[in-house]
């Protein structure tokens, strides 16, 4: 390994003609650095560029500006016949007229290895996804589950640098997904190479990865651990797509090394002792978050310092938590709470229109820069 | 239940469709063991192998193959021979290059964008709905005109002459096989997924690898289905020939019309039904192909 990024995207950009004739940029001056050995995702809704960058890694797409770098070498316009690079495509695109075995050895034909190393790699490639003894079967004749093991294993018997995955568990149902997920993650680090999963799941991001670059409209939001991105978004654009979060407009009143004082005029309340993530100025407008399993209903029934007095909307029993959503001064929040104790009596639910005290605290609330 | 399942009016309108798909052919079939020489009307099987046969009540013939004697009738006729090999020599040529250029042109239009690609696409079906003999003229008045600038030209004489014959037939039947050939190819490429030449790519095949390997294997019960479709049209294709042929390169097609102006025997039913049994035989080896290659294989 000569460099320590396994890829690296330095500004790129990628433009695209729509059919219309407009010019659109489905990457816009995307900079990050993948580190060797990580499992890194990109996570975003559709068209957010996440799949384009993927492809331009692969050398499907080539950037129309910047540069894509993998160990360390530019790779302008090398095809990706020449990439030390291999993927598992979101439709596993494996080869209907071969058998799995054929599927899985094509890489390494394609290498000029000879038959019996072929041979050797394929089976313990098969083994490593559990498919021993369907070697001669042919891909319509499996399972989803099945079909998307032998695309990893197309893809792993190459030994890549980088396996890159391009939304690999999309067409499995829920619980194969959750499944597959500790299994990639389980051989992502027994293996030991790196991986770059594109996904819109966030809890599949931020179950599976190292890192996490949340993108939307062609630029990486947030590229950081997935605690930081769910405990310290940086924007209201993270702090909304990651998890759910309630949002209070507010300003910035004043400011002491990294916690600040604001006024949340609807509640005609300040907050006092609020961490920040960047930097912000006296009187700034901004928004104001907590999530929803950071507010708490609490006995006392009285107004005061961090606790308010919400009316409850509507309260959903979901089996592990209930959702409570509050009106609070005109704003509506949402509240998770864990269903602790096992109960039936429908009056220890809150109703409608009862009026009950909240608390967040200050370390749970963030300020984040208005959009 | 489908509530049309038992209609009579079904069964009455199935019944109708198939007898009139199939009754000429059984007909004819029939009329090719006629003990008649005019094929107007059936008078019997021929029955007897070594008897001498009763032909039209008066007529009395040796008939050493018995129930087949128009078809020894007809393997002793050169000139059907000769036909024959003219069909299938244009046939298998014209379908062959028309396969390869219809086959590149469909992957043409389904991957590449350019200016004249409504054009191009459009201009796939005017040689299949301007009418035959239209395109049959032209392509004679093409032919004779540049034959005749040419020969001029590079002072050709005698045999060397350029003239109509199997070259301008099998030119003729390229030209309206290939858009046949190009919809056929494209219509199987509507569902074919970009991601398996990437996959292949991206594991390590070059483009040239890449198309031998993976495309065209997928593609390839397409371009079967459109090669045998051109090759159909070339086997019994009248009009293009009729104008573009010349002296050695009658088909069976213009042989049989030649018959036709002179007297009706069952020889040319004879010749119907091997030639039936011919294109059935193919079509069926196809479907078995086709489907073999479709079956999972354990």
């Amino acid at each position: 390994m000569t460099s320590e990024f396994a890829v690296e995207m330095r500004d790129v950009v990628k433009r695209f003609v729509t059919p219309e004739g407009h010019e659109i940029a489905a990457v816009d001056h995307v900079t990050m650095q993948i580190k060797n050995g990580e499992f890194f995702s990109m996570l975003g809704s559709s068209g957010c560029g996440k799949t384009t960058s993927l492809r331009m890694i692969a050398g499907f797409e080539w950037p129309s500006e910047g540069e894509v770098f993998i160990e360390g070498r530019p790779m302008g316009h090398t095809p990706p016949f020449q990439r030390k690079v291999n993927t598992v495509f979101q439709s596993y695109a494996l080869f209907q007229h071969m058998t799995v075995y054929q599927n899985v050895a094509f890489g390494l034909e394609m290498e000029g290895a000879d038959k019996s190393e072929i041979d050797k790699r394929v089976k313990r490639a098969l083994e490593m996804v559990q498919l021993t003894g369907m070697e001669r079967r042919r891909p319509r004749q499996l399972s989803g589950g099945q079909q998307q093991r032998v695309a990893v294993a197309r893809a792993l018997v190459k030994t890549p640098d980088v396996l890159l995955l391009d939304e690999p568990l999309g067409a499995l149902d829920l619980k194969l997904r959750k499944e597959m997920q500790l299994e990639l993650k389980a051989l992502q680090q027994q293996l030991g190479i790196t991986f770059i999963y594109v996904t819109h799941d966030q809890e599949e991001a931020l179950t599976m990865s190292d890192r996490i670059a949340v993108m939307s409209k062609g630029r990486v939001q947030q590229l950081a651990t997935p605690v930081e991105i769910y405990e310290r978004p940086v924007n209201k654009f993270v702090a909304d797509f990651i998890g759910e979060s309630n949002f209070f407009e507010g300003r910035i009143k004043s400011i002491s090394k990294d916690e600040a004082v604001a006024h949340i005029p609807a509640l005609n309340t300040e907050l006092k002792g609020l961490p920040m993530s960047r930097d912000f100025v006296k009187g700034e407008d901004v928004a104001i978050s907590v999530r929803p399993e950071k507010i708490r209903i609490v006995e006392n029934k009285t107004k005061g310092d961090g606790l308010f007095m919400a009316k409850v909307l509507t309260s959903v029993y979901i089996g592990s938590d209930t959702h409570v959503y509050l009106d609070l001064e005109g704003i509506r929040l949402k509240i998770m709470e864990q269903n602790r104790i096992s109960r039936l009596d429908p009056s220890s639910f809150y109703s409608k229109d009862q009026v009950v005290t909240l608390m967040f605290m200050p370390e749970n609330t963030l300020i984040l820069k208005k959009d | 239940m489908n509530p049309f399942k038992r209609s009579p009016l079904v069964i009455a309108a199935t019944t109708l469709v198939y007898f009139f798909l199939y009754a000429p052919i059984v007909i004819l079939v029939l009329y090719s063991f006629n003990a008649s020489r005019a094929n107007v009307k059936f008078e019997g099987f021929i029955t007897s192998f070594s008897d001498r046969v009763q032909m039209d009540g008066s007529f009395v013939e040796a008939s050493p193959c018995g129930p087949f004697h128009w078809y020894c009738d007809l393997s002793k006729n050169n000139d059907v021979i000769e036909a024959a090999g003219n069909t299938l020599t244009i046939a298998f040529t014209a379908t062959i290059v028309a396969t390869v250029i219809g086959t590149m042109a469909a992957l043409a239009l389904q991957r590449y964008d350019f200016k004249i690609k409504p054009f191009s696409q459009l201009s796939l079906y005017i040689p299949i709905v301007i009418p035959e003999i239209v395109m049959g003229i032209g392509i004679l008045t093409l032919f004779s005109q540049s034959f005749g600038w040419l020969n001029q030209a590079l002072n050709l004489t005698g045999d060397s002459r350029l003239a109509l014959g199997i070259g301008t037939v099998t030119v003729s039947h390229i030209a309206f096989m290939v858009p046949f050939v190009t919809l056929v190819v494209q219509a199987r490429l509507q569902g074919f997924d970009k991601s398996y030449e990437e996959a292949a790519m991206d594991l390590g095949a070059n483009e040239w690898t890449t198309f031998w390997r993976v495309t065209f294997p997928m593609i390839l019960p397409g371009v079967l289905s459109g090669a045998l479709l051109a090759f159909t049209l070339s086997l019994d294709d009248f009009v293009i020939t009729f104008f573009t042929n010349g002296p050695g390169s009658t088909t069976l097609p213009i042989y049989v019309y030649g018959l036709l102006r002179r007297i009706i025997t069952p020889q040319v039913n004879a010749l119907s039904t091997v030639w039936i049994a011919i294109v059935f035989i193919a079509v069926l080896l196809l479907q078995w192909l086709q489907s073999r290659e479709a079956k999972p294989s354990h």
